[in-house]
């Protein structure tokens, strides 16, 4: 059955279908089960499933991570949530030195179903500490799954998929998205395979693959392109960052001979220069233009709206770099509606 | 009384000579793999163990030889997992500093200090959970207290009053650092006590008092929901990582040493068998067995084969 529901409705949902359909998933985390529910995400599931299985906790993001992975191979399903990726930073050891070594050392005799999902925040003074993403950090250590959802459908059978996954699995959810409301099939039973990209937009001449919230500005810029210059965008959503398979990505950019890599992070050493890697190996013969990549400015998340307007890279970007890769004058984008945050939320946080 | 002080006994002198065998074997280079050895320490670990049920939950650091053997009693898969063979307890990815066994609910080792305290809590919740009685015990070292996990895992453990034992095993030293350059607080047992916990603490290398004390933490743990904190002390006899004894270095004295080895725990063991009328032959052909064991196991370990190369990029993923 296919309903219209918003991204955070999605989280909810596959969260509480989850929770229904294995007694062995518990969700927990700091403030879960507070007023708010993690911006809506976890609300309704203590009352639904009580305290054993819905539960907050202290701060100890170190500890709780550790005991994630001690319920785990003790045969549950736990969900850690954060309110924030930065605040995972704390979590590292356990989840670089320990969860993500543990199938393999242990010759698979122990496996760790853990999901830590945490949100990433932005705008209105998030600033240094409330801001980042960090995705490329988990997707370099292998054996873990690192996974970046966009539609609210992603949302929903991406997250139920990582929750029946016997792997730990890094959860990343772009605050703006939360909103976002979209047609969403509610069967209990649907999931989508980790690992896989989406097309978002089927195009012919430029590929671009935008991670996350990046796939909302390329929509727009795609927009904009088709509009001033005819320029069709095919744009596709890794979804899952690692483990990935590249095969449609290179396949588009075999056709397109363009890629952009718009990723929502810093640019050095993360998953844009990964793919650009990539791609120019695979499709070295086939490329009229190198793989460009945009990204956050190389400087930590900066607090002032012009500075942060400066900070993130935004569809305009995407268009201008797009007109210089295929040799188009730059359009006038005076007419142009660009999302502002301020259109939807007023502070304070 | 007798068969639990020779069961005592034959646990502490497999862990003691499968150690004196590795360093009797380790010059030849084929266990290449840092060891932390334990000799000195045995009194803890069987006593502990033998005051837990088998399917209770137990958890170790990088010394974790002593835990391995006195749970599974196995000398196969250990030997050649030291040796990085194939028929290693993890085919040779673990080596030593990894080494556990989860069929035999040895849930988890590790060579960074106090990181599976966390495990522990973890599998205590899901133990409480299900009220299946199980019991987790968490070994660490006393350096273990400056990590920031210690005391967010005792707070929550606590918090949820989760049944679970934090055994920890003092030898006043982190690699060479005494406690009195590390720590600023007088006593480890007093700053927990302050926890709502039941605190427990001896000096004795006695495993019999030890097993009695981890009863009582056990008894504890079963009327009021637990935690317990068992504050062990031991003293290390040999260098941190390695074989060799390093009194030479001068960080710390043979004196000391000497004082602790008049109450060895094999020592003091052997000695109750003597005095309890065990016939000294009867210790003999215990101890021969034991060495029979451990003779066979190192034969068959440096026999085996290495794991496949082919076998490199398994099991990364489930």
């Amino acid at each position: 059955m296919k309903k219209r529901i918003s991204f955070r409705d999605a989280i909810n949902l596959a969260l509480s279908q989850e929770m229904e359909r294995d007694p062995d998933v518990i969700v927990y985390g700091l403030d879960v089960t507070d007023h708010k529910g993690l911006f809506g995400s976890t609300l309704g599931l203590l009352e639904k499933f009580g305290p054993g299985r819905c539960f907050g906790t202290p701060l100890s993001e170190d500890a709780m991570t550790g005991f994630g992975l001690g319920a785990a191979i003790n045969g549950m399903r736990p969900v850690h949530v954060h309110q924030r990726a930065d605040f995972v930073m704390l979590a590292m050891n356990q989840i670089v030195n320990m969860i993500s070594n543990m199938r393999y050392m242990t010759v698979g005799k122990l496996k760790v179903p853990i999901v830590i999902r945490a949100v990433i925040g932005r705008g209105w003074g998030q600033a240094a500490q409330h801001s980042k993403s960090l995705h490329s950090f988990y997707a370099h250590v292998p054996g873990l799954k690192v996974v970046l959802p966009t539609t609210p459908q992603d949302a929903k059978s991406l997250l139920a998929a990582a929750i029946r996954d016997d792997n730990p699995v890094i959860f990343l959810e772009h605050r703006w998205l939360y909103d976002i409301q979209d047609e969403v099939d509610t069967d209990p039973d649907s999931a989508s395979p980790l690992g896989e990209p989406a097309r978002l937009r089927s195009g012919t001449d430029l590929t671009v693959v935008a991670v996350s919230w990046m796939n909302v500005e390329a929509l727009k810029a795609a927009e904009v392109l088709k509009k001033h210059h005819g320029v069709s965008l095919d744009l596709i959503d890794p979804r899952t960052i690692a483990p990935l398979d590249y095969s449609m990505i290179y396949e588009s950019v075999a056709r397109t001979g363009h890629c952009i890599v718009a990723d929502y992070d810093w640019l050095d050493c993360g998953f844009s220069a990964e793919a650009a890697a990539n791609i120019s190996e695979h499709c070295f013969g086939k490329l009229k233009s190198p793989v460009s990549r945009v990204g956050f400015a190389h400087i930590p998340c900066p607090n002032a709206r012009p500075l942060e307007n400066r900070f993130y890279p935004s569809a305009v970007d995407i268009i201008r770099l797009a007109e210089k890769k295929l040799g188009l004058p730059e359009a006038d984008l005076g007419e142009e509606e660009f999302f502002s945050y301020e259109n939807q939320f007023k502070g304070p946080f | 009384m007798s068969s639990e002080s020779a069961e005592l006994y034959r646990k502490m002198y497999l862990i003691r000579l499968a150690e004196e065998k590795i360093r009797e074997y380790y010059h030849e280079d084929e266990m290449k793999t840092p060891v932390h050895l334990s000799i000195g320490q045995e009194a803890i670990v069987a006593g502990v163990l033998h005051a837990l049920s088998a399917d209770d939950q137990i958890f170790g650091t990088y010394r974790n030889h002593g835990l391995y053997l006195a749970r599974t009693g196995d000398t196969d898969r250990f030997f050649a997992e030291l040796f990085g063979k194939e028929s290693g307890q993890f085919s040779g990815r673990a080596g030593s500093m990894h080494l556990f066994a989860p069929e035999s609910e040895f849930m988890g080792s590790s060579a960074i200090v106090g990181t599976t305290i966390p495990m522990a809590l973890g599998c205590a919740f899901v133990n409480q959970q299900r009220k299946n009685r199980k019991l987790a015990a968490a070994f660490f070292g006393d350096g273990a207290l400056e990590e920031g996990v210690f005391w967010e895992s005792l707070n929550f453990a606590c918090l949820k009053k989760l049944p679970m034992i934090f055994v920890c095993e003092d030898n006043d030293l982190a690699i060479h650092a005494p406690r009195s350059q590390r720590q600023g607080f007088q006593s480890i047992t007093e700053v927990v006590s302050r926890f709502d916990c039941q605190t427990l603490q001896s000096d004795s290398t006695d495993p019999e008092i030890i097993a009695n004390l981890t009863r009582q933490a056990v008894e504890y743990i079963r009327s009021r929901g637990g935690p317990a904190f068992l504050h062990l002390h031991y003293y290390r006899y040999l260098e941190h990582v390695g074989i060799n004894e390093d009194f030479q270095f001068g960080y710390r004295s043979r004196e000391e040493f000497e004082k602790w080895y008049d109450v060895d725990p094999l020592k003091i063991q052997r000695a109750k068998l003597t005095n309890n009328g065990m016939p000294e032959n009867d210790i003999l052909k215990m101890e021969t067995a034991v060495l029979e064991k451990i003779e066979k196991s190192i034969s068959f370990a440096k026999e085996a084969s290495f794991p496949s190369e082919d076998d490199l990029l398994k099991d990364l993923y489930a």
